[in-house]
């Protein structure tokens, strides 16, 4: 080493000139696929005639979604007691579901902006879809919230939810999370709607095109209407980009708001259990593991049954499971640390909490979470695991049921077991509680199925500009 | 006679198009637009656009969605009617923050959106290029560059003859 180092004359330290391996990029579009056949092939999904399958899936979603439409008519009909809750688990059921349902929607929101500011060209090809997934989620989340109320007009008047002043002309407590709850999901549903319509836009566009040179002129002004009269001028274009880069800047900090400030509903209270702070991070975490689960769970049939796999590649399936993988490796890594704090901290009523979580009454549904949730996504360190998309489907409902089991045993396991031992108390859902929930998964479904049979599922213009051709200087860069 | 909108030259590749917009930016046109499917990178410094003002109204929806959640919060629990909640203080920036972060960027949203099709004249469901028939590719697979009459550049034939000379093909000129 010493000699090494004395001695001037040998070789230089430096190299003269430094050659980086060359990595290959991963393709993007597989098959070397050109601009009309990207058109022609996103387009013919909605142009073509409604597939068998669609109709069947869609009467078995509808029938679904009735159990929801009848659990809510039920329940304003005859008031809050027709839920399961009672003292002291007074909060449980809807709570739970809103917060799976709002977790879910934040995979699609992390596709289409994170990644779009991280410059991940891969996003592309299932950011359409993955929004689309983010709003439905969100109307299956703001069911819960808006109908525990019981009579629901009382959300707007006298202002249970919204700020409307009562009839003494008192304000809400502004303090409150469950407030800022209500801004924060109001303001992602609303956010998330325009971002996905302003993305929708040039395609739209497209649609019309297509329909115009067809003849359909109904179809032309339907989907020329909400095109705006976009004709894919750069000076547009300008504008645009620019729009959809501030949107996606803005809807970054808005998703990791959402999921801290539903955290907040938790972690702002004092029960043992939920008045931590590692509460916002791992509600954020644990949001994109469970939306990712289900936008696998979404893409993958859709990438089989209409042979998508130019444009959903291997490569893409790789990003998803390791996103799944990191996520979740790192919700593992926040249960692992609440029952350190819960030790850590020497609070009696905290470290009781956690014990009662995993061998306490519940512990079936702690097990589930942590099988769920810790486990499953290790699988996908494996290539061979990652490859074999039946397994990597199979695993993402694993994700979607344990996120599920997250939320129930940190909400259900906290409030059963408070600090008075008078009041402990074991929650079972009713009946109309289960059939609210399982309808939700038709209501999803049904407006999913709405969406893949009217709208192109993917931004031809996006994709479009991702493939080599795309690219103005061929290869040669300045 | 209808009056002549521009001229209109296709091309069927980005590189072609990007090197046809550095000619016409360079002879000086400043009436004039290029419509492709998707953005194409690098094309507005090859059109000579200057950036894009939107942001602008992004900073300004996000200042006032911001100003409106303080402004409505101190209004409601500590003007209109005082609210007593734990002997805390009518109105603190800290328990007013998280709705009013989400106001601003509720704001932002429209406020860029709005923005967006302003500054793009949106929408606009009829114009002269919507009609012609050639222009169904514009949005699936070719690339147009359109000269306008109203440029004060424009002669028919020199027009011509700089597109044709850039490479543009099918150049067709377009009524208004």
């Amino acid at each position: 080493m010493s000699a090494h180092s004395t001695d001037h004359t040998a070789q230089p330290a430096i190299l003269a000139e430094v050659n980086p391996a060359i990595i290959p990029r991963a393709v993007l579009v597989e098959q070397n696929r050109d601009f009309h056949w990207i058109t022609e092939k996103v387009c013919g999904i909605v142009e073509g005639t409604t597939p068998t399958w669609w109709w069947w899936c869609f009467g078995l979603a509808a029938v679904i979604a009735s159990f929801t439409v009848s659990g809510l008519v039920y329940l304003v009909s005859t008031g809050v007691g027709v839920w399961g809750h009672a003292n002291p688990v007074n909060w449980a059921w809807d709570i739970v579901n809103f917060v799976f349902w709002i977790g879910i929607g934040h995979a699609g929101t992390l596709i289409s902006a994170i990644l779009c500011l991280l410059r991940q060209k891969w996003r592309t090809s299932i950011n359409r879809a993955a929004e689309a997934m983010t709003i439905f989620a969100v109307i299956c989340a703001a069911i819960f919230p808006v109908f525990h109320v019981g009579r629901i007009w009382f959300a707007v008047m006298p202002g249970w939810l919204f700020p409307f002043p009562n009839s003494n002309g008192i304000w809400q407590n502004f303090r409150s999370p469950l407030e800022w709850d209500v801004f924060a999901v109001s303001t992602y549903g609303t956010v998330s709607v325009l971002f996905w319509y302003v993305g929708l836009i040039p395609d739209l566009g497209t649609m019309r095109d297509r329909f115009t040179a067809t003849g359909n002129m109904l179809k032309a002004r339907i989907y020329g209407f909400f095109a705006m009269g976009w004709r894919g001028s750069n000076r547009h274009w300008s504008n645009y980009e620019m729009a959809y880069l501030v949107l996606a800047g803005i809807a970054t900090p808005l998703v990791l708001s959402v999921h801290t400030i539903v955290s907040f509903d938790f972690a702002v209270s004092l029960i043992p259990g939920w008045h931590t702070t590692i509460f916002p991070p791992y509600f954020v975490a644990g949001a994109i593991f469970s939306g990712f689960g289900m936008v696998m769970t979404l893409m993958l049939p859709l990438r089989a049954v209409y042979r998508l796999e130019d444009l959903i590649t291997q490569y893409h399936i790789d990003c998803m499971c390791k996103i799944t993988l990191a996520t979740g490796t790192m919700v593992g890594y926040a249960y692992s640390m609440e029952f350190f704090i819960a030790w850590y901290s020497s609070n009696p009523y905290e470290g009781f909490a956690f014990i009662n979580r995993a061998f306490g009454h519940y512990a079936w549904a702690y097990w589930i979470m942590i099988g769920c949730n810790v486990i499953t996504p290790q699988f996908f360190w494996f290539k061979s695991v990652r490859e074999n998309t039946t397994l990597v489907w199979i695993l993402s409902i694993f994700v979607n049921v344990g996120m599920w089991f997250e939320r129930f045993v940190i909400i259900v396991t906290s409030l059963a077991r408070d600090f008075l031992p008078s009041s402990w108390g074991y929650y079972s859902p009713s009946i109309v509680e289960i059939f609210t929930f399982f309808g939700t998964f038709g209501v999803f479904s049904f407006l999913f199925l709405l969406f893949i049979r009217f709208v192109p599922i993917m931004p031809m213009s996006e994709v479009k500009a991702v493939i080599p051709a795309a690219d103005p200087h061929a290869g040669h860069h300045h | 006679m209808k009056k002549n909108y521009g001229i209109v030259a296709a091309f069927d590749t980005t590189p072609a198009l990007y090197q046809a917009c550095l000619q016409v930016r360079d002879a000086g046109y400043t009436q004039w637009d290029s419509l492709t499917p998707f953005p194409v990178h690098g094309l507005d410094a090859a059109m000579g656009m200057r950036r894009s003002q939107v942001p602008r109204f992004s900073l300004t929806g996000g200042l006032i969605g911001f100003c409106t959640g303080m402004s409505f919060i101190w209004w409601a629990n500590a003007y209109e009617y005082p609210l007593i909640v734990g002997g805390k203080p009518y109105f603190s920036p800290m328990f007013a923050f998280p709705i009013s972060y989400e106001l601003t960027i509720l704001f932002t949203a429209f406020a860029t959106i709005a923005g967006m099709f302003l500054l793009n004249r949106l929408p606009m469901h009829y114009h002269p290029l919507l009609k012609a028939p050639q222009f169904v590719r514009a949005s699936d697979d070719r690339f147009y560059i359109v000269i306008e009459a109203s440029d004060p550049k424009f002669n028919p034939a020199q027009t011509r003859a700089l597109l044709e000379q850039a490479g543009g093909k099918d150049i067709a000129e377009i009524e208004e």
